[in-house]
């Protein structure tokens, strides 16, 4: 059903790009020219042939420094995403399938929460947490699991209507095998864009707490950081800091471009060629 | 207007405020999960017991959660929103004049962004699917997965050191002249607009799109009346509604990307004063400070929702 | 043909097609298609889905839905042929010398304007008649067509009148601006029966009082035959036959028209009940909700099938049948009576009863689009009973899928195949075959051949009673359709409003003396023949005198 051919220009680019920085992110150790830490030259020097990309505000290669910042940035914005997604999926079919109280307590609680702006929540509850990864992660995480359980939710309850869904039922199979064998399957297209989408929030959402001091802290570096690091540069014209928002907004896009391509070929569920 | 509908709206008002009692609570909790001690954080390990316990009696904290939590939200009713813990300051004072310059710069936003999303909407409906249209949606899926530093500095980077036709640090004082102001504000309001313009548009054209491919469209088209009165005469009436909500939904996104600018352009308001504080660990400024947030997020939410009743003509002219 | 209204010749209609994964191309919706149509003629478009007699329908418009564009043929009204018009001179056409009803009043009309405002506005524009004038005329045309309050109904909104009122205002609609030649996109189709007639006699009536010429499009030959002067058949884009009402409908030449003209007259011998009812439903009464709030929907409905045999159950919109289904399937629990199946009790609750009870009692939906699972393909959805019933496994499942496959007239091909790739008789079929998979007693029907043409539908019926023979299921067929309920059923029960209004054989059932209800039902359903209308309003109107 897949054809390299038939996908279109767009989804191909993103795809590249997305797989091209996951993999600089994975191999960073090994492919960059000089260490993340040591200080290699001026400060802020420009473009040249020893520093591709020139340096940052302490000197060292920014190179490097992306490429270990995208190890970063990916790492957690990847575990948060795993989490968000895992935690609000099955919440939320679950909550689909079972309804009832449980689903009404759920949803209300959920209401409540999406309530509050997201980075404003992050920031009133990471003014008292520790600082550090697994708290970045956790915060990311059960946040953002709001909105993928609103939508899995909304999904599954547009299948569970159905009445394969409801044939199921009276043939007398068990919920697992409604949500596994039935539910699960057509839910996966517009799943799995979301999926792509909340990726995207998280390395935005990563990259602002870090612009903002509250994210990852020094000496480790996400390209977030990087941008606070080296943004007292623009005002004397130096575009250091210019990169690594660059970088986000090259990955943000390219995935952007995935996630349209897998929601335009969600299969229509009402599908066929009418009563010929 | 009918009793029914001003009961809808009466209900969504107080589940308004009940919303924003639970956000209070919730904001509340969300800032006493700190493990450890706020008074030995504050005062650091060195602190001898004495002083850390004369802090804890100092902030109140020798008391249980929830008389706390009533004793905040007595002050704010009051309209004392309690001193900030670094320096002792009244908070009050410092969020009222904070407040009025983010509201400033959140209004500009909106008065370009609206418009300027309703007519590019309009124009890719027009053209849809043509080269306009596909350019105008490729450039708002751009700017969507931009983050906002990264149009802040690139438009500081651009025009205010390169072209200096701005300032690139946005201070704003009372008393300030008008043309002064909006000098100072411009390219933050610039960012803020290139920010929710592409989310709003995107929408905008999706809500008009839905209504011109209504059947009582195509009725209107079939009668031989001209675009312009198809367009004026019955898309637009049913379009008001979807836009505004869309439009109110985005109001609330903006608050939230105003906190971001702030701190990119240096500006006095709201924003920067939380970003300061919850480094701080200054408890009172979050709390008030998150609260006020979602206070305003709650209303234009609200807001969206109650225009949606108003305007739905079922609601209107019942049975 | 001097002076034809409207004149079409060689038309030809294509539009793009964008497959997922494939290139675009075009395909010919209509291919060389001519009629003409003199003043205060009523031309009938009869065709199943896909014949294109909607598209044809909108040519004398210059229109095109969805980006269907024509590419070929001329088309001539009054002289003037509108296709070299430009955009200008469609616009002084619409609305002022054609007029288009269209299926859906309901979305048809804008739900922000009062009806009166909708009714005169494309008068007003082409500036037939002032606003005073204007209204004068459609208050005429209100009480005409028969709408309640005719002076005051223009000051409504469109979600605060009925369908069949909604219907009626698009019918003034097009007839306010007096034009030449309207078109009716199957105005009817939407409506519950007894509601057709009404409609069916207003639209004809105020085409033969103002000597308008129509072009009447819908898929039903019995209706067609009650207002047009002309009847023209079309299939797959391409003209069948065309000719006088009376020869299509008495003397068709062509074998598609026959089967269309000999539609649901399946000869089936009533079988008469006898002493073991597979199914018995007791004094069933059921609520939706609770409490103060319940909404009642059946009330003392007490019904059986005899094994073997056909109960068909018959109602309109809101009679309860559909959840007469839902009761026996236990999905609705009643409030009280009580099913029993087989000679025992059937638990009320889905959840209570045995994997047995589930397999002796399958059901089978309208929708077959969204009965089965598009994630399947056509073997796991007729296997599945197999191995969850049966718990048959590889090569012996295999086996028995093959055997159904050939039982429901389709080959071992369609093994792999997605539901999405086939046809609308297809889809249907599959469902039969995943329901017999389970050896059931009993299988419900419901409106399983109301989403199908005709000629499909009765594909399926024929094939669901040579599978009554063979496997000896007994079917509870609930239908709309009185045609398909004198073709198949052994028994009859008549439902409205939640409740039983007649029951028993089915000879008994359709002979007289006859229920009030029965009798609007059964005299409302469009027969075949020419001047069945009027029999039909004529019968009421006496009726009504009598009372």
């Amino acid at each position: 059903m897949l054809k390299i051919r038939r996908i279109p220009l767009s989804a191909l680019i993103g795809i590249a790009i997305t797989v091209l920085f996951v993999l600089a992110a994975i191999f960073a150790p090994w492919i960059s020219p000089y260490s993340d830490t040591s200080v290699v030259g001026d400060v802020w020097e420009p473009m040249s042939a020893a520093h591709w990309l020139g340096t940052d505000n302490l000197g060292r290669d920014l190179l490097t420094r992306l490429l270990y910042g995208a190890r970063i940035t990916l790492f957690i914005a990847a575990l948060a995403t795993a989490l968000s997604f895992t935690l609000g999926a099955s919440l939320g079919l679950t909550a689909a399938v079972i309804g009832g109280w449980f689903d009404e307590v759920l949803s209300r609680f959920v209401d409540l929460i999406m309530s509050i702006p997201t980075l404003i929540f992050a920031l009133v509850v990471l003014s008292v947490l520790p600082v550090n990864t697994v708290t970045l992660i956790i915060v990311m995480g059960v946040l953002d699991s709001t909105r993928v359980y609103r939508i899995s939710r909304a999904v599954a309850v547009d299948i569970n209507v159905m009445d394969f869904v409801e044939a199921a039922k009276l043939r007398g199979e068990g919920r697992i095998w409604v949500i596994f064998r039935e539910i699960l399957p057509n839910a996966l297209s517009p799943l799995v864009a979301e999926l792509g989408l909340r990726f995207i929030f998280a390395i935005l959402f990563l990259s602002a707490l870090s612009f903002l001091g509250l994210g990852v802290q020094p000496p480790m570096s996400d390209w977030g950081g990087m941008v606070k690091e080296n943004k007292d540069g623009i005002v004397f014209g130096i575009p250091a800091a210019l990169l690594p928002a660059a970088a986000i907004a090259i990955l943000s896009i390219s995935v952007n471009l995935v996630a349209d391509w897998v929601l335009n070929r969600t299969t229509d569920l009402k599908g066929g060629r009418g009563n010929a | 207007m009918a009793s029914g509908l001003l009961r809808l709206v009466a209900q969504r008002i107080v589940l308004g405020i009940i919303l924003l009692v639970a956000v209070s609570v919730l904001i509340f909790v969300g800032t006493q999960i700190l493990p450890g001690d706020v008074a030995q954080s504050i005062l650091g390990q060195s602190a001898t017991p004495q002083a850390v316990a004369n802090l804890r009696a100092q902030l109140g904290l020798d008391q249980p959660a929830y008389i706390r939590y009533f004793q905040w939200l007595g002050g704010l009713l009051q309209g004392n929103l309690g001193n900030a813990l670094s320096n002792g300051q009244p908070i009050g004072p410092e969020i009222a004049m904070r407040l009025k310059n983010t509201l400033f710069l959140a209004f500009w936003a909106a008065a370009v962004s609206i418009p300027l999303s309703i007519l590019l909407g309009l124009i890719a409906v027009r053209h849809k699917n043509g080269f306009i249209d596909k350019l105008i949606s490729a450039s708002t899926l751009a700017t969507i997965s931009l983050p906002e530093f990264f149009i802040g500095y690139l438009l500081i980077y651009f025009i205010a050191v390169k072209l200096q036709w701005f300032t690139s640090v946005s201070t704003v004082y009372p008393d300030m002249p008008f043309l002064q102001r909006m000098n100072a504000i411009a390219l933050p309001a610039a960012t803020l607009t290139l920010v929710v313009l592409a989310q709003m548009m995107r929408m905008t054209r999706a809500a008009i799109l839905n209504v011109m491919q209504s059947a009582y469209v195509e009725t209107a088209e079939l009668k031989g009346l001209t675009q312009f009165e198809i367009i004026w005469k019955h898309a637009f009436p049913n379009a008001i509604a979807p836009i505004i909500n869309v439009i109110m939904l985005n109001l609330a996104y903006l608050v939230v990307g105003v906190v971001v600018i702030e701190v990119i352009f240096v500006y006095p308001g709201m924003g920067q004063y939380l970003v300061d504080h919850v480094a701080k660990r200054d408890v009172p400024v979050v709390q008030d400070c998150g609260l006020i947030f979602a206070a305003v997020y709650i209303a234009l939410n609200m807001l969206a929702d109650i225009f949606s009743i108003l305007s739905n003509p079922r609601l209107r002219h019942p049975k | 043909m001097p002076d034809a209204l409207l004149d079409i010749r060689h038309l030809r209609i294509e539009a793009t097609v964008y497959p997922p994964d494939e290139p675009s191309h075009d395909i010919v919706i209509v291919d060389d298609v001519s009629l003409q149509l003199e003043k205060g003629r009523v031309l009938g478009l009869i065709g199943e889905s896909g014949a294109g007699k909607s598209t044809i329908g909108l040519s004398p418009m210059g229109y095109g839905r969805g980006g269907v564009r024509i590419t070929g043929g001329e088309v001539t009204i009054n002289g003037r042929d509108i296709l070299k018009g430009g955009k200008r001179g469609l616009r002084r056409l619409r609305g002022k010398e054609v007029c288009y009803v269209a299926q859906s009043a309901a979305a048809a009309f804008n739900p922000a304007h009062k009806l009166m405002d909708q009714v005169i506005e494309a008068t007003l524009k082409h500036k037939v008649a002032g606003r005073v004038e204007a209204e004068r005329r459609a208050v005429a045309l209100f009480r005409k067509l028969g709408l309640p309050n005719p002076d005051t109904f223009g000051n409504r909104y469109p979600h605060q009148v009925s369908g069949g009122q909604l219907q009626r205002a698009m019918t003034a609609m097009a007839l306010c601006s007096e034009p030449d030649l309207i078109i009716f996109d199957e105005p009817t189709t939407a409506l519950d029966v007894t509601t057709q007639i009404d409609v069916l006699a207003a639209i004809k009536d105020a085409i033969r009082d103002t000597g308008v010429a129509a072009l009447y499009i819908t898929h039903d030959l019995a209706v067609v035959a009650q207002v047009s002067d002309e009847i023209m058949v079309l299939r797959h884009g391409k003209l069948v036959e065309h000719g006088d009402v009376r020869q299509i409908i008495d003397a068709p030449t062509k074998e598609y028209t026959k089967a269309l003209v000999s539609v649901r007259s399946i000869e089936h011998e009533e079988k008469r009940p006898h002493e073991k009812p597979i199914l018995a439903v007791e004094h069933i009464t059921a609520a939706y909700g609770h409490g103060a709030a319940a909404v009642p929907v059946l009330k003392d409905v007490s019904v059986e099938v005899c094994s073997g045999q056909t109960l068909a159950v018959v109602g309109e919109s809101g009679s309860g049948k559909s959840t007469l289904a839902r009761v026996i399937t236990g999905l609705l629990p009643p409030r009280e009576g009580k099913i029993r199946f087989d000679g025992r009790d059937l638990p009320p609750r889905l959840g209570q009863r045995s994997r047995n009870d589930l397999r002796e009692l399958q059901m089978i939906y309208q929708m077959a689009d969204v009965a089965m699972n598009p994630r399947q393909t056509v073997g796991t959805i007729i296997g599945r009973p197999l191995e969850f019933y049966f718990g048959m496994r590889g090569r012996e499942r295999d086996k028995r899928v093959a055997e159904l496959l050939e039982e429901i007239e389709m080959g071992k091909g369609f093994l792999d195949r997605y539901p999405a790739e086939l046809s609308g008789g297809q889809k249907q079929r599959v469902c039969i075959a995943r329901a017999l998979a389970a050896k059931p007693k009993l299988i419900i029907c419901d409106e399983v051949t109301s989403a199908l043409d005709p000629l499909v539908a009765d594909g399926i019926l024929k094939l669901l009673l040579n599978l009554q023979k063979i496997e000896d299921v007994a079917y509870l067929f609930i239908t709309h359709d009185l045609a398909t309920v004198r073709a198949i059923a052994d028994s009859i029960a008549v439902m409205y409003r939640g409740e039983l209004v007649r029951y028993g054989p089915k000879s008994e059932v359709l002979a007289p003396p006859f229920d009030a209800y029965t009798d609007l039902l059964l005299s409302s359903v469009p027969e075949m023949k020419i001047g069945w209308l009027e029999e039909a309003i004529e019968g009421r109107r006496m009726q009504s005198a009598g009372n």
